[in-house]
């Protein structure tokens, strides 16, 4: 066991766990977020994605000992249901959800690439989201939300 | 949205089984041990219209149903069908889903029922109808004014004088004491003013803001984390458990062994997928399992149980005496659902009564089949449903929950499962029937088919576990349950109606049964002899279950009749076609892609080069609930054997359409969903276990596909009942894109998936 400092979504969280932990159990199972979530365990599907610096990253498969100190965003940091961010705006616009289970891969990997490559391409967004799943099958609408949040990236 | 009962609403009011209703206060208390309304705790009588609908004194209605939204947009349809019964806007209506202690049974969340269920003379509907026409009638006692000449608009009933009354002042907080009238109105169509107007999602801005709550995320005090360890092979059974194994586990709580069922439970998470894979479990060796690769001719030599659907006993002449008889067999692999969440369910065990929060489709069923398990009295079990990962029918949900009850009450603590991506796929999931499908037909000199004989193969085992068989999912038949495997029985000859709930029946037969034809064809040498025969593998309803896979075979094999006959497609079903809703279905789907009208396959195509082709197919999903007409539009590769939809055209009639975003969203979610298991889903074993087990061994397509334009033509009607449209398009993508590379290529896939190599070897066959 150790005492790790979580930078999460603006507030400061210590927790006293086995560094090796996932991430993504200490986010949902201690700070209680609904927003990572559990898919696979394997870093294969991208439920569990979270904004780590900047980057997405697959928190199943982050121990937590990894994240001291990191500024860690999940979907609940972006924007809330009053004042979404830009690109959950986009997401309600495009009634781009069903179950709605897989959209912290689909947001926050769409987020965290366009951040870092504004003039990304098409072909480009969807290379960085070729490890995305989505079993309701949303791609239309999903890829139509991420191309009007890309607009304002651009613009 | 605010005005969600919060899971801790539920447990802070007193004894664990009675419900906070602090969104609609009502007049009389609850009392402890009773449901809402008095009602007996196994049986909110679905009779009355208190069980239904109540109003609140803030104004609010509370309604109440049995039918559950899974992202398939139940939540909103029903909101939005209360709102327009009651003349209320959208705002003003709470629905609550699926609970046993407060909600009416309506059995299970499934096969595209939910709306034929509520929307039109039953159901949640009625009952809106019945409190609306109540609402008018103490209006009109306490206005003085005949009942006639009073309307109700935003919670006010009023007359043409001025003078109203507003709902609150006539019911809020009582019993209406009535039950639901079969004669009341309910608002037509023509005046709906919430009702078919296209209402985005209700919980969209929470799904987006991670604010939504999922059974993942339900958190008791006290709660402990469980795992379970499944068998390494098919039919092994437990030999011994070595606890001694997981000693030294931090957090360990307890290891439970109950027959065959094995789990553990722990402090965190961690430590229980810790424990769980750190278990020393001794097997059996398990069944050996039939071949993958041979496994289409062993259906078909097993024993089976069948059914004549429809038989004009002269098939076989008529076949003989045709001036020409094709034959084809189709093969359809058994396929995951693959929810993209492993599936997680939390129970709270007591000795004396328990309440699950489980994303299943059948809180009532999973009520019964937890009680069993447990030990308790049906009454002394509460099944919340709280929503899990988008399931497409018998995923993990309803064996998770069983997990969740068994370790819970081990340890006399709430106790969290969550499956491994491995426990879901390969034992978690009821997988969709794997199929083979025989086809014969007779054409007569002018190209008309004369006679159609189909022979369609199931395998079964299990399935869901309803009332009475928990042992029909992996939990229950490893605690010591049968599951409902085949019984061999002969066919008997057909009678009384046609039954096409699984589109066994191809749409081009007159479907017969002693004179009475209910077929959508107008074939009339006609046999359907189904055949269902025992799975090694458990399987249940997955998105269309059979109806696609016999679709497929129905419409692929209509394409190869036609091409035959080299006819156009579309032309060729018209002229076998008598349904008018499934005709005009076609038509709107042919004339919205422009259809190239002319036979397939295209002649122009060179080898080696990328070809493109279209294709149609049509059904009317289970005979009668829902109609559909899907063109594919696909290039084919021939150098990588990669298959490409650049556009999908949809027309679907599904009656009256409540809400046509949400229908969209549906038919647009089920062409892709469709797509991936044309394309590339399969489930895979070796001689032990299954080895399709994540998702680098099982293949869905992903977000980076290029995604193929999606046009739909919605056919809204206004004079027929409301039919389900959840599961109609997904149902004719596989056909449509066979008939696409058909024509693209004159290459006849008949084995799902159509993956790269399938698609090099039907091109290299075809020469």
């Amino acid at each position: 066991m150790s005492a790790i400092s979580l930078r999460v979504n603006g507030g400061v969280h210590l927790v006293n766990v086995n560094p090796e932990t996932p991430l993504l159990y200490v986010l949902s199972d201690e700070l209680h977020l609904r927003g990572p979530k559990f898919g696979c365990g394997l870093g294969q599907c991208g439920a569990c994605t979270v904004i780590m610096n900047g980057s997405a990253v697959r928190s199943c498969v982050t121990p937590v000992g990894g994240a001291n100190h990191a500024e860690i965003v999940t979907l609940e940091g972006l924007g809330t249901p009053e004042k979404p961010h830009a690109i959950q705006q986009a997401f309600i616009d495009q009634e781009a959800a069903q179950c709605g289970f897989c959209l912290s891969g689909v947001i926050l990997s769409a987020k965290a690439f366009l951040d870092q490559n504004p003039k990304a391409t098409d072909d480009e967004i969807r290379q960085a989201l070729a490890g995305v799943l989505c079993r309701c099958f949303v791609h239309a609408r999903m890829f139509k939300a991420i191309q009007q949040y890309a607009k304002t990236r651009r613009a | 949205m605010t005005t969600r009962l919060s899971r801790r609403d539920f447990l802070t009011s007193s004894g664990a089984l009675v419900v906070s209703f602090s969104m609609a206060p009502l007049l009389e208390p609850l009392r402890s041990g009773q449901g809402q309304f008095d009602t007996h705790l196994s049986h909110v009588d679905p009779a009355r219209l208190d069980s239904w609908i109540a109003l609140g004194a803030d104004g609010m209605v509370t309604a109440y149903t049995g039918k559950c939204d899974f992202g398939q947009g139940m939540d909103t349809a029903q909101t939005q069908l209360v709102a327009e019964e009651l003349s209320l806007p959208i705002e003003r209506v709470h629905l609550i889903q699926c609970d046993t202690s407060v909600t009416p049974d309506q059995g299970t969340t499934s096969g595209s029922q939910s709306t034929p269920t509520n929307f039109n003379s039953s159901g949640l509907a009625q009952a809106a109808a019945t409190a609306r026409e109540a609402l008018i009638k103490m209006a009109a006692q306490r206005l003085g004014v005949p009942a006639s000449q009073l309307t109700a608009a935003n919670g006010f009933i009023s007359a043409k004088t001025g003078r109203r009354v507003s709902y609150r002042d006539l019911v809020a907080g009582k019993k209406f004491n009535l039950t639901l009238d079969p004669t009341a109105k309910r608002r037509t169509p023509g005046e709906w003013t919430v009702l078919g107007k296209p209402v985005p999602s209700l919980d969209i801005s929470e799904l987006v803001t991670g604010r939504f709550e999922f059974v993942h995320n339900v958190h008791l005090a006290g709660m402990l984390h469980g795992r379970v360890v499944r068998p390494p092979a098919v039919g092994a059974t437990v030999v011994s458990v070595d606890e001694g194994s997981v000693r030294g586990v931090p957090g360990l709580v307890k290891v439970v062994v109950r027959k065959n069922f094995v789990g553990v439970v722990a402090e965190k998470q961690m430590q229980a997928a810790e424990a769980a894979g750190q278990l020393k479990v001794v097997w059996t060796s398990g069944i050996a399992l039939p071949a993958q690769q041979e496994f289409y001719d062993y259906i078909r030599k097993q024993p089976s149980r069948d059914v004549l659907l429809v038989d004009s006993q002269d098939v076989d002449q008529k076949l003989t005496q045709a001036a020409s008889v094709l034959k084809a067999t189709y093969c359809h692999p058994y396929q995951a659902h693959g929810s993209v969440g492993a599936s997680c369910a939390v129970a709270d065990a007591q000795a004396d009564r328990a309440t699950v929060w489980s994303p299943t489709q059948s809180v009532y069923p999973t009520r019964k089949g937890i009680a069993t398990l447990l030990g308790l009295p049906v009454d002394d079990v509460r099944v919340i449903f709280t929503r899990g990962s988008g399931c497409y029918g018998l995923n993990g949900a309803d064996t998770v929950s069983f997990d969740a009850a068994l370790l819970s009450q081990a340890v006399h603590r709430p106790v969290r499962v969550q499956l491994s991506r491995e426990d879901e796929m390969a034992w978690g999931e009821n997988y969709g029937s794997a199929c083979v499908i025989e086809q014969r037909a007779g054409l007569d000199a002018t190209g008309a088919i004369v006679a159609w004989d189909c022979e369609p193969w199931a395998v079964s085992l299990g399935g869901r576990p309803g009332y009475d068989h928990p042992g029909n999912v992996i939990t229950g038949a490893l605690a010591g349950y049968e599951p409902q495997a085949v019984t061999p029985r002969s066919a008997a000859e057909p009678t009384g109606e046609l039954r096409n709930g699984n589109n066994a029946v191809p749409s081009y037969v007159v479907g017969c049964i002693r004179g009475k034809c209910g077929g959508a064809g107008s074939i009339r040498g006609e046999r359907v002899l189904s055949h269902t025969v025992k799975s090694p593998f458990f399987t249940g309803p997955l998105r269309s279950p059979l109806r696609l896979q016999n679709t497929f075979a129905h419409e692929c094999f209509m394409d190869e009749l036609s091409a035959h006959a080299k006819a156009d497609p579309v032309a060729y079903r018209l002229r076998h076609l008598r349904q008018p809703r499934l005709i005009d279905v076609v038509k709107a789907a042919a004339q919205a892609a422009k259809w190239d009208a002319r036979p397939s396959p295209k002649s122009e195509g060179r080898h080696g080069q990328i070809a493109s082709g279209r294709g149609i197919a049509c059904v009317a999903y289970e005979g009668d609930n829902g109609y559909v007409a899907l063109i594919a539009e696909v290039e084919v590769d021939p150098a990588s054997g990669r298959v490409q939809a650049k556009r999908f055209v949809a027309a679907e009639d599904c009656g009256p359409i409540s809400n046509p975003a949400g229908l969209r969203n549906q038919i647009e979610g089920g062409i892709l969903q469709g797509m991936s298991r044309a394309l590339s889903e399969e489930v895979t074993w070796d001689d032990r276990q299954i080895t399709s087990i994540d998702w680098s061994t099982y293949h869905s397509l992903r977000l980076g596909i290029a995604v193929p334009v999606i046009e739909c033509v919605l056919i809204n009607r206004s004079d027929v009942e409301a039919t389900g449209a959840g599961e109609t398009a997904i149902t004719v993508v596989a056909a449509a894109i066979g008939n696409a590379i058909f024509d693209a290529t004159g290459a006849r896939l008949r084995q799902i998936p159509f993956n790269p190599t399938r698609v090099k070897a039907a091109l290299e066959a075809r020469g």
